[in-house]
Order: structure tokens, then C-alpha cells, then sequence
């Protein structure tokens, strides 16, 4: 590598992970705990559990009509309307019920309601608690809304940058190393210069993995507005001169058309009127298969919930498909314990390689100026790799 | 392992190759593919941590 794109390539990789250092630190320390939600709100006694039933009726669980679940969770509120309601593949005997003052309230009231009986079980905290809720909102978007996320998504691309400017500098300060040398004896800044190097590498794949698909889902919010900008829209385009709707068809049997309709598949969850997951004219009811990769991909189906006939469903677009496949590679929360622990690992070590790049470019700056001094006394231009002493 | 090249990215390439492997195996399957997925994620933190932590003696 010649002296001038090396020069150049250093200040890529300078300024890239000097903007996004702050940030990627906060992400790396909020997303930690929530890694491990599960366990934390286990801990903190947030998590909710179905009762056991007895043991007669545990073996052959009832489902409960939908329309009681709904009655169940409402008679907490009777004021508010429902907004979703979902079920998670590994927990069948829980409905997990949002209500709200309207279909877009950011208050929403979660219950979870025993999907056996009817019975509404809790009312969990709301997003796992104080903590976990604060959590994931600096992580997610800082308290900032729209512009926070879309923020941290640049931020994510400035990270990108600055990861594969990091390859390209892997080079010209390891070709006369073997792998995985640090030099200890040396000096202090040599020994993390080395340590940043090594873990850099070593984490390389899984943080542009992480920082990619954190980046697409910073877009979450706008490739759903394009979405019902576009499908939905053509979808309900016979619904536009519709009357606002007076009485609402069953959900249990809007749910049992669904599920009869796309044989195989389970329901996910249920949008109703005016969230941004249906129309103001119909639930969505979202299916989606059982298996590892296929309980990722959800197919909509439209129901008219006037009248609770099937109005159209399709497959979702690429760009959802996407956002979709991406959130399981951004949260590392599909593999098991092992995978989670080996998550937090590696979020650790990106954490001591973003701390690392911190101190070098401090430890770099001082010695800068130092010889920058020294320079005005003995004239001359020394290599960019001499001058900061990398090589071995 | 000879070449200049492999000699500075040979190590690199197969610890992105297994977290690839590690990655996708999870997502695609459980139980025996959550397994591979432990043990490929596993490498490259175990190489991280083994460089880093180890001294050499002298």
C-alpha cells in the first residue's frame, strides 16, 4: 500500500469511528441487558407465566374464543380499544393484548390473557419495567422519535465505514506479525494497538452482520409507511368510499377464516382497525409458519371487519421480508443460551475495540504534536508506518 | 499457509467463514443447528480471548 492511500485510508478510519464512537458505545452498553430481557425481567418478577391448570384439562388445553379474550382484557379499560393482539410460538396458553385510547397510542396498556381460560392472568409492566423500557429506548432511537432512529441508522453506516477501513488498515500493520500477537514488553499504546487489531478482526463478521441489520431496522418505521402507502392501499382501494364501520365482525371467526385459509401456518398477530398494521376497515391477521426460519416470515391476511370475509392476502414485500429476516441477526435471539452468551461476548469485545480506538487516537494525537515539534527542529518527512512505530 | 497472503489473512478468513456458518445455521434450523451455531460463533471468541490473554513467556 502506498504512503498516500494509507494516509488516506488512516482518515477514513479516523474520523468514521470518531463520530459514531460515542453512539456505538451506548448501543454496545444498552443493548447488553437486553440481550438477556428475558432473563432480567424474569429476575425483576416482570415476566408474566400461564397458570397451571389442572391436570385433566392441562393435557388437552381448550382455546379460548377470541372474542372472550378480548371482553376479558377490556373490562380492565372499557374505555380503550383494542390494538393487537399476539402469541409467541413457545407460549400458546398466552395472548399478549394491547389496548390503547386510539389505534396509535404509544401508551398502551399490555395484558396478558390465559389463552385457555379467558381469564386475564396480569397486567406486565409496561416494555419489562423501568429499566429494560430505558434501555431500549436509547438503544432504539434515544428518546428522539423518528429522527433518533434514523440517527443511529447513520451512525451504523459511519460504523460500517469505519469497520471495513479497519480491514484495509488490518494489512499494513499486521504483514510482519503472526496472527493474534500482542506485544505486551513493548509499550502500552503498542499492546492495544494490537489488542484493537486482534479483536477487531476476530469480531469483524459479526459486528458488520450486527451493524448491518441494526441499520435496516432503524428503517422499520418508513418501509411500513411504504408499504401502506403502496399494497395497502391497492388492497382497500375498493374501501375508500366505505362508511365508517358500526359493528365489528367476530375476531375468533376472522382468526378461524385466516387459519383456514393458509393451511400450516399459525396466527402471529392480530392488527385491528387503524394500526398501522391493518386498514381502518379491517383486521390484519398475520400468519406465520412454526419452523425456525419460516416463524419469521409473516403473510397478512385482510379481513373485512364489517362483515368478516377475507378481502385479500399476499405475501409481503421483499423489503418487509428483509427488515424481518434481519431483526433475528441484529438481537442474536434464536439460537439458545449459548448463542445469547456468545452475543454478550462479543458485544464486550466491541466495546474494548471501540475503547481501544479511542485511546490510540489519543495516545496518536499527543504523540502528533509531540513530533510535530520536533519536526520544526530536524527538517523532514518521515513514513507514515515509521512515525507512529507499528511496525515490528 | 505459505503465501504472504494466507499468512496475514488465512486466519481472518476462516473466523469470518465460521461466523457466517454460525450465523445462518441458527436461523435456519434448531436444536442440532443451534449446536453448530454454538460451536462456529464459538471459535472466533475463543481465538479472540486465547490471543488476548495469553502471555508469552520472555
Amino acid at each position: 500500500m502506498s504512503a498516500q492511500s494509507l494516509r488516506w485510508w488512516s482518515w477514513i478510519h479516523k474520523w468514521s469511528s470518531l463520530v459514531c464512537t460515542v453512539f456505538m458505545l451506548l448501543l454496545c452498553l444498552t443493548g447488553l441487558p437486553l440481550i438477556y430481557h428475558h432473563e432480567i425481567g424474569h429476575l425483576l418478577g416482570n415476566d408474566v407465566e400461564a397458570p397451571a391448570l389442572a391436570p385433566e384439562v392441562a393435557a388437552n388445553p381448550p382455546k379460548a374464543n377470541l372474542d372472550d379474550v378480548i371482553a376479558s382484557a377490556k373490562t380492565l379499560y372499557p374505555n380503550k380499544i383494542m390494538m393487537y393482539m399476539s402469541q409467541e410460538l413457545d407460549e400458546p396458553a398466552i395472548w399478549n393484548v394491547t389496548l390503547g385510547d386510539h389505534p396509535n397510542d404509544e401508551h398502551y396498556k399490555p395484558i396478558a390473557v390465559d389463552a385457555r381460560t379467558a381469564k386475564v392472568i396480569t397486567e406486565p409492566a409496561f416494555e419489562g419495567g423501568a429499566f429494560m423500557s430505558t434501555m431500549l429506548r436509547l438503544h432504539v432511537d434515544m428518546f428522539a422519535g423518528l429522527p433518533g432512529m434514523l440517527f443511529l441508522g447513520f451512525m451504523g453506516l459511519l460504523l460500517i465505514v469505519a469497520i471495513i477501513s479497519g480491514v484495509v488498515l488490518y494489512a499494513p500493520f499486521m504483514r510482519k506479525l503472526d496472527f493474534g500477537t500482542v506485544r505486551h514488553e513493548r509499550s502500552t499504546r503498542l499492546k492495544w494497538l494490537d489488542l484493537h487489531n486482534l479483536l477487531g478482526i476476530v469480531t469483524l463478521v459479526w459486528a458488520l452482520v450486527v451493524g448491518a441489520t441494526g441499520v435496516i431496522n432503524t428503517l422499520a418505521d418508513v418501509l411500513l409507511k411504504v408499504w401502506q402507502a403502496t399494497e395497502i392501499a391497492a388492497m382497500i382501494e375498493p374501501y375508500k368510499d366505505a362508511k365508517p364501520l358500526v359493528t365489528m365482525a367476530s375476531v375468533d371467526a376472522a382468526m378461524k377464516t385466516a387459519v383456514a385459509a393458509e393451511p400450516g401456518m399459525q396466527v402471529g398477530f392480530i392488527a385491528f382497525p387503524g394500526t398501522p398494521f391493518a386498514t381502518p376497515h379491517h383486521y390484519g391477521v398475520y400468519m406465520h409458519g412454526d419452523q425456525a426460519f419460516s416463524s419469521r416470515l409473516y403473510k397478512p391476511v385482510l379481513i373485512d371487519a364489517g362483515n368478516g370475509t377475507i378481502t385479500d392476502r399476499r405475501e409481503l414485500p421483499w423489503y418487509l421480508t428483509a427488515l424481518l429476516v434481519s431483526q433475528p441477526l441484529h438481537f442474536g435471539d434464536y439460537g439458545g443460551g449459548w448463542m445469547q452468551f456468545l452475543w454478550a461476548v462479543l458485544d464486550i469485545a466491541t466495546i474494548i475495540v471501540l475503547g481501544s480506538g479511542l485511546y490510540l487516537w489519543y495516545k496518536r494525537g499527543r504523540r502528533a504534536k509531540a513530533e510535530a515539534r520536533q519536526d520544526k527542529a530536524v527538517a523532514g518527512v518521515q513514513p507514515v508506518l515509521a512515525r507512529s512505530g507499528e511496525q515490528a | 499457509m505459505s503465501s504472504p497472503f494466507m499468512k496475514l489473512w488465512g486466519v481472518p478468513i476462516l473466523l469470518g467463514i465460521l461466523t457466517v456458518v454460525g450465523l445462518l445455521s441458527a436461523l435456519f434450523g434448531d436444536g442440532i443447528w443451534d449446536a453448530l451455531s454454538a460451536v462456529t460463533l464459538g471459535v472466533p471468541v475463543a481465538v479472540g480471548a486465547w490471543f488476548s490473554l495469553r502471555r508469552k513467556p520472555g
